[in-house]
């Protein structure tokens, strides 16, 4: 059975943020702007999805599915390098982020359309689009904090990194660490959404799915899928931005090259 | 023009031509074995960056030959393993002393360490504790012991008391005697004069006026 909450009883659940708010005058906690805004953007973001998924789904377009898909991509690959504190200069700062991401989600959705799912026909937008828009999602949280670690790491330690390239090093060896806790950086997230997943958070998917009236079992299943795609999908896309990240930092003479930032 | 012909006209030390970067511009300057070089100049002249640009840290462009052999035609850090660079303010990849000696057969500085008074320092010490001192100390004693052809040493000992300045200059002498290559960084012209070196000044990161002449005499 299946209960759809109507307008009304949505907004009713928004009367919390009222309280939030209240509590946040109160105390002088300066949250009520910024939580006031993410909450009229999240509304109205939802709202249009809602309206342009209902077109796609019906339209059973594969260039429909493909311009949504390459939207949300371009968006996410906006936000990678806003999240920058020192975004790389020229068509790197938003290049790097956004072709990883790409390549990471687009992997494993072809993947999951081919091997797992195989809809017929396969751009039968139910399926592809709603997978498609859970990778970029998670990926663009990985790589950007992969990203924005990885420069951090190499501005702030430098001078450590150049005296180990004396030695008569390759880049790759003096890079080695930073390379390694930018890795960590980014993976943390999925690691411990993955940790945590049905112990102590429910999966917000799966648990719309069940609130909608779907069979648990079911809703694990798609869940568990989902969580490896996404973690798949971070991961090579972190990787891959990573090594990226090393050859826009370095130089063929094995230099560090921190002009090639912005900022 | 490549190879034997080119060779055959660096035959010795460290010959610089036409050294340009966002910050130094050096024309010609020759550092022959046994003819060791103090690089003077005010604060900010380019000293450092001159360095920097030699082991090929900062972007350059020009042509550098260390005893016949082009820079250009090594990988950068083929060329780093033969010309080591000692900087002002030395850096520190690990949390560790040990973590910069090498593994325990490999750990080539320990007679330096000892004789440059620090046999007290243990691997596991985190670097962070020891003093600014010890740490340049510590940094000259790994950069020297790459047994590398050329020595580009940044103010070595100006971090240093006097006691442990001497035995920095005790160790480098016999160095110098044996035909090091050196270029020393100094604001010290005592120090200059102690060690024999010959004066080369840089000026707003230019090199003109009075070169060390590789046919000259010596002072």
């Amino acid at each position: 059975m299946t209960i759809d909450p109507g307008n009304g009883a949505v907004m009713l659940a928004a009367i919390f943020l009222v309280v939030n708010a209240g509590l946040s005058l109160a105390l002088q906690l300066g949250f009520v702007r910024r939580m006031a805004v993410a909450a009229v953007r999240m509304t109205v973001q939802l709202a249009l999805v809602g309206l342009v998924l209902e077109v796609v789904l019906n339209s059973a377009s594969a260039w429909l599915t493909f311009g949504v898909m390459s939207f949300m991509v371009a968006v996410a690959g906006y936000e990678i390098m806003a999240r920058q504190e020192r975004p790389f200069g020229g068509f790197w700062g938003y290049g790097l982020g956004a072709t990883t991401m790409l390549m990471g989600s687009a992997i494993v959705t072809v993947f999951a359309l081919t091997i797992q799912l195989a809809p017929e026909p396969w751009y039968s937008p139910r399926h592809p689009t709603p997978l498609f828009g859970l990778t970029p999602g998670n990926a663009m949280t990985g790589i950007a904090l992969g990203l924005n670690a990885l420069t951090g790491e190499v501005t702030a330690r430098r001078r450590g990194i150049e005296a180990h390239l004396l030695t008569g090093i390759s880049r790759w060896q003096a890079m080695k660490p930073a390379m390694r806790r930018a890795a960590t950086a980014g993976l943390v997230p999925i690691i411990n959404a993955m940790t945590a997943t049905g112990i102590i958070a429910l999966p917000g998917m799966m648990t719309g799915q069940i609130l909608a009236g779907a069979d648990p079992s079911q809703a694990v299943r798609y869940q568990l899928m989902v969580m490896f795609l996404i973690a798949g999908a971070t991961g090579l896309g972190l990787i891959v931005a990573v090594i990226g990240g090393v050859i826009r930092l370095t130089d063929n003479r094995h230099r560090i090259r921190l002009d090639r930032l912005r900022g | 023009m490549t190879g034997s012909t080119e060779a055959a006209a660096h035959p010795g030390g460290l010959e610089i031509r036409r050294l340009t970067s966002a910050i130094i511009d050096v024309s010609g300057v020759h550092v022959l074995p046994g003819r060791p070089v103090a690089l003077v100049g005010a604060s900010g002249s380019g000293k450092s960056s001159l360095l920097r640009a030699i082991v090929d840290l900062d972007r350059n462009e020009g042509d550098i030959w260390l005893n016949g052999v082009r820079r250009a035609d090594l990988p950068a850090p083929e060329w780093r393993r033969r010309i080591t660079y000692v900087p002002a303010e030395p850096g520190w990849w690990g949390e560790r002393v040990g973590d910069h000696l090498g593994d325990p057969g490999e750990d080539r500085s320990a007679d330096l360490r000892r004789v440059l008074g620090l046999s007290h320092i243990r691997p596991e010490q985190p670097v962070e504790q020891l003093s600014t001192g010890e740490r340049q100390r510590l940094a000259l004693a790994l950069g020297l012991s790459r047994n590398a052809e050329a020595l580009l040493l940044d103010e070595p000992t100006a971090a240093l008391d006097e006691d442990n300045r001497a035995l920095v200059e005790e160790l480098l002498d016999p160095m110098l005697a044996a035909g090091l290559v050196l270029i020393m960084a100094t604001h010290d012209p005592e120090q200059a004069r102690r060690l024999g070196l010959e004066r080369l000044e840089i000026v707003r990161g230019r090199i003109g006026g009075d070169q060390p002449d590789p046919a000259g005499t010596g002072t």
